[in-house]
């Protein structure tokens, strides 16, 4: 309740954020309401939707089913990090083209949830994307090219060494894993 | 000309959304935003004796608490915006928040202003109602019945209208060859687009300017009806709604929550902002369908359909929603006949207050529940004199050369061939094949089935003259303005208010089909009363054919003023001045040409235009249609159900669909894909259901059964191409016709596949225990 506020560190996207926040406070009004990275959207309240989906230290995770508290320390990745307009990720270039999307709110979690799953299976089979999307609910597209989208995405995935799916903006430096880390403020 | 209208184009409002970008209601933060909470009625029926907010108040962060009596002389009723003509329609008063009584569970009844979602949620927790509570009646056949609980006092029998139309006679049906009698019951479902409804205001008491961004697909009716509620000057209220998260019906009604949000703004000076969650989506966010049908067929023995009688009990919910008294009315009496060569129908509908959650347009609204109780009567029939329910089919559809076609309910329907169609669509699935295998599996044990449905639908909502005939209290009429910039870049204002149908980009190509230029040169504002001068929204399947059309015809006005231009800077008369590709041309003299974007400049530059035309190059449209347009096809689906368990699985759906010309084929597939998802939604899994108490038991995701991506196989589409001549650009909807046809292709195949166990209907939606119980019980259920 409010009163019991606790101090935490994370990184979203790649910059760094300390926060004093309400204990209940959920990972998904947190990234919404306190860093204004409305990507992430919230479409229930029983984590069925799949909407408010983010990686959370590379992992597809439902930000509305996490306290931010849960996420000190961690990486977080949401849509805006995933890949910039001029450097797509391979799922965002998907989606496009294979029009994966009609309205888009279901859109950033859908995405996030088949970048996780191209993370731990590049390669899937259609029923294993199918099977990968049980996490998610899309109302517009009847999922068919979600199907298509994420296809391509695989496609375009390396045999042997898969893509990271978490691609820091592609200004970033790229010398070292403690450079990928910039601090809050700094325009990325 | 240039080619782009019919090609796949890459949609342009994705980049903003992959990225995260787009701008949903939720979304706008503003300085100094306060939050609003609703408190909702746990009761289906309660007196309300007394309400304390005192504790409330006195929590941190908590600005202001609202009850009714605090609003009832501050806020107009929430009216309802569809009058059917002759229905004795009942309209008693809609309170923002209940005053004395609440009348099913979710009804508001306080509302919070705190400065975090948070506290807002919280105090609500700290009011105290203290509530009488009074029977409750949920079933709309029930709440007919002497002595059932009356909700209202205007309406002492809960019949909220009574509305019938159609030609058909005690007498027809006596000399039949052939009756089919049934009852169905099309179940209550919840739209649940993902978005959930949302709504900001800020009020600026120096200019008594007041701007509402809400979830709409109708943001000028919003303004409209907004203004009555709040009494504020229409132009003083700007209606903002550009990305809207779906919508699916659920997001045309203007809600109490929304004004109340306003009223918020106004009455604190600070900037409020109200978001339901899933539950509240539940609960008080429109419903669809539920509907009660007594049906009558009458036939030859040879497959001719003389007739077809419908009485309809549709549950209106606890108050009249805006757009809800026209869904089992107009929408869906008017088309009860569907593509069949019917000469006598008849069509009786109750509208009936119940305690619950109200009820309006849900995709299709209207339309799928008149094809559903058609198509199974189709399928009744066959099986009732031994035909082929195909052969049914075609000994009934409408000829190709008998349009336009004018059915008993009135309607004229444009154009058609619903016979290709179907013909296609059988070739597709080998139909014949298909019923030489079935007998060979069910030789082995295996129950497989087909469903064939063939529809029509009534799209292009529709000429403004027969919207007010047919009672609804707006125009359908469409507005566009194309504004063209000295660049030759074109900015295109559209009253139609897209909410995932991708007309971002289908209207682009429609200009850069007829301006030849690039379809990125072309931008698409949609969705704010400010920028858009005014606009009846989308839904009813007519953002294409009415507002495209609109669009059209404002084009062909800029496109004549380019060519006057032209054809004074190439120094030849305007007739003799042709254009292509984006250039204008002097005839016979291809080498002496300028560019659009040339035209462009001398517009703007104004230095030497020919005489007596202005400057700039601008043209706006309010375009009528001449009538309704209908969109047309036949969809087709295998099942095989699991005897044991009841399982259903779907192995094909096959469909051949006809909107008229198809813009853009690859956003017309995916239209068609979510539709055939909803309709098949309907058929095997979603339903709303009320205790007997009205406690909403499937109250959210957990309870309701969305479908998934694993249920499905691919679906095989295709389009077949009959121009609409009631629009220059020959085009029909498309974004409802999967709903429409897919629910009763799936339950008229799983009807099929239990045949052999006589099992003549299961209720929707056909769960495996539902289809599993059928089987045992067999021919005894009907």
């Amino acid at each position: 309740m409010e009163g019991s506020k606790c101090a935490i560190t994370l990184s979203v996207n790649g910059t760094s954020y300390t926060r004093e926040v309400e204990a209940r406070l959920l990972l998904v009004h947190f990234l919404r309401d306190e860093l204004g990275l409305t990507g992430t959207h919230v479409g229930c309240d029983t984590s069925q939707c799949g909407a408010c989906t983010v990686l959370l230290d590379g992992k597809a995770v439902k930000s509305c089913t996490v306290l931010a508290v849960q996420a000190d320390g961690c990486e977080v990745t949401t849509i805006e990090g995933l890949g910039r307009i001029d450097k797509l990720h391979p799922v965002q270039e998907g989606f496009w083209e294979k029009h994966g999307l009609q309205c888009g709110f279901c859109t950033p979690g859908v995405i996030m949830t088949a970048a996780g799953l191209l993370n731990e299976n590049p390669h899937p089979t259609e029923e294993e994307i199918r099977e990968g999307l049980e996490g998610v609910i899309c109302r517009c597209t009847g999922y068919q090219n979600i199907v298509r989208a994420i296809q391509y995405a695989a496609d375009r995935t390396p045999e042997v060494e898969p893509e990271p799916a978490v691609e820091v903006a592609a200004s970033a430096p790229t010398g070292g894993a403690q450079e990928l880390t910039r601090q809050e403020g700094e325009d990325a | 000309m240039s080619t782009v209208f019919g090609q796949v184009v890459k949609r342009r409002e994705d980049p903003r959304f992959i990225t995260g970008r787009g701008q949903y209601t939720d979304d706008v933060q503003l300085p100094g935003m306060l939050y609003a909470a609703i408190l909702r009625s746990p009761h289906a029926h309660a007196r309300i004796i007394g309400i304390d907010v005192e504790a409330a108040k006195r929590a941190p962060g908590v600005v202001a608490v609202y009850t009714g009596r605090d609003l009832a002389e501050r806020m107009g009723s929430v009216p309802t915006a569809w009058i059917p003509p002759e229905s004795d329609l009942k309209t008693p008063p809609h309170r923002a928040l209940a005053v004395d009584k609440v009348r099913y569970v979710g009804d508001g009844v306080a509302m919070v202003i705190a400065d975090t979602r948070y506290a807002a949620r919280d105090a609500l927790d700290l009011i105290s109602v203290q509530y009488e509570v009074l029977p409750a009646v949920v079933n709309q056949v029930e709440a007919m019945e002497n002595g059932a609980p009356v909700l209202h006092a205007e309406a002492p029998d809960n019949v909220a209208f009574h509305w019938q139309i159609g030609n058909a006679t005690d007498e027809v049906f006596a000399q039949a060859e052939v009756v089919v009698r049934h009852t169905i019951r099309q179940q209550r479902l919840v739209p649940n687009p993902m978005e959930p409804r949302a709504s900001v205001a800020q009020y600026n008491p120096a200019t008594g300017e007041l701007t509402v961004w809400v979830t709409s697909q109708n943001p000028h009716i919003h303004r409209f009806v907004l203004s009555g509620i709040l009494g504020i000057p229409e132009h003083r209220l700007r209606v903002v709604a550009t990305d809207v998260g779906g919508g699916f019906g659920a997001k045309i009604a203007v809600y109490p929550d929304e004004a109340l949000v306003a009223f918020a703004a106004m009455d604190l000076g600070r900037p409020v902002k109200w978001t339901e969650d899933r539950r509240e989506h539940f609960l008080v966010t429109t419903h669809g369908r539920d509907h009660v049908e007594e049906l009558e067929l009458a036939g030859t023995r040879d497959g001719r359909i003389q007739a077809i009688r419908v009485r309809a009990y549709a549950n209106m919910g606890a108050y009249l929603s805006t757009a809800a008294p026209g869904v089992p009315t107009i929408l869906f009496g008017l088309i009860v006949p569907g593509p069949y060569t019917i000469p006598y129908v008849g069509v009786d509908v109750y509208g009936v207050f119940t305690n619950t959650t109200p009820t309006d347009a849900y995709r299709g609204a209207g339309r799928p529940e008149a094809t559903y109780l058609l198509e199974r009567m189709v399928d009744l029939y066959a099986r009732e004199i031994r035909m082929d329910p195909v052969e049914v089919r075609r000994r009934n559809l409408i000829p190709a050369d008998e349009f336009p076609y004018h059915t008993p309910t009135g309607l004229e329907y444009d154009s058609g061939n619903y016979h290709l169609a179907l013909s296609r669509a059988l070739d597709m699935a080998d139909y014949d094949g298909f019923r030489r295998k079935q007998q060979e599996l069910r030789a082995q044990g295996r129950h497989v089935g087909v469903g064939v449905t063939t529809y029509v639908e009534i799209c292009g909502l529709g000429p403004s003259q027969v919207a007010g005939a047919v009672g609804f209290q707006g125009g359908l009429w469409e507005s566009s303005t194309v504004r063209v910039h000295p660049t030759g870049k074109v900015t295109v204002f559209t009253g139609s208010s897209p909410h995932g149908q991708g007309e971002e980009t289908t209207f682009a190509q429609i200009v850069a089909d007829k301006l030849g230029v690039l379809v990125e040169d072309v931008e698409v504002v949609h969705g704010d009363t400010a920028r858009i001068s005014m606009g009846w929204g989308t839904y009813g399947s007519r953002t294409t054919p009415v507002a495209g059309s609109a669009l059209a015809v404002a084009l062909d006005r800029v496109l004549e003023k380019a060519r006057r231009i032209a054809a004074h800077m190439l120094e030849v008369s305007a007739e003799d001045v042709e254009c292509e590709d984006g250039r204008f041309y002097a005839k016979g003299a291809k080498s002496r040409s300028v560019s659009f974007q040339d035209v462009a400049l001398q517009a703007h530059l104004a230095w030497n235009l020919p005489q007596g035309v202005e400057p700039s190059l601008e043209a706006q449209a309010f375009y009528d249609p001449a009538n309704f347009t209908y969109s047309f096809g036949t969809h087709i689906c295998m099942v095989e159900v699991d005897t044991d368990t009841g399982d259903v699985r779907i192995d094909r759906y096959i469909a051949v669909d006809d909107c008229g010309r198809v813009i853009n084929p690859m956003i017309a597939e995916g239209q068609v894909h979510g539709g055939i998802v909803q309709g098949i939604g309907q058929a095997l899994w979603e339903g709303a259901v009320y205790d007997e108490q009205g406690q909403l038991v499937t109250g959210t995701l957990m309870d309701y059964a969305m479908p998934k991506a694993r249920f499905f196989p691919n679906f095989e589409t295709a389009f077949t191409e009959t121009p609409s001549p009631h629009n220059p650009l020959g085009v029909k909807g498309i974004g409802e016709t999967g709903t429409i046809a897919a629910t009763p292709t799936v339950v008229n195949a799983v009807l099929d596949a239990l045949a052999p166990f006589g099992v003549r209907e299961i209720q929707m939606p056909l769960t495996p225990e539902r289809v599993w119980r059928s089987i045992q019980e067999g021919g005894q259920r009907s």
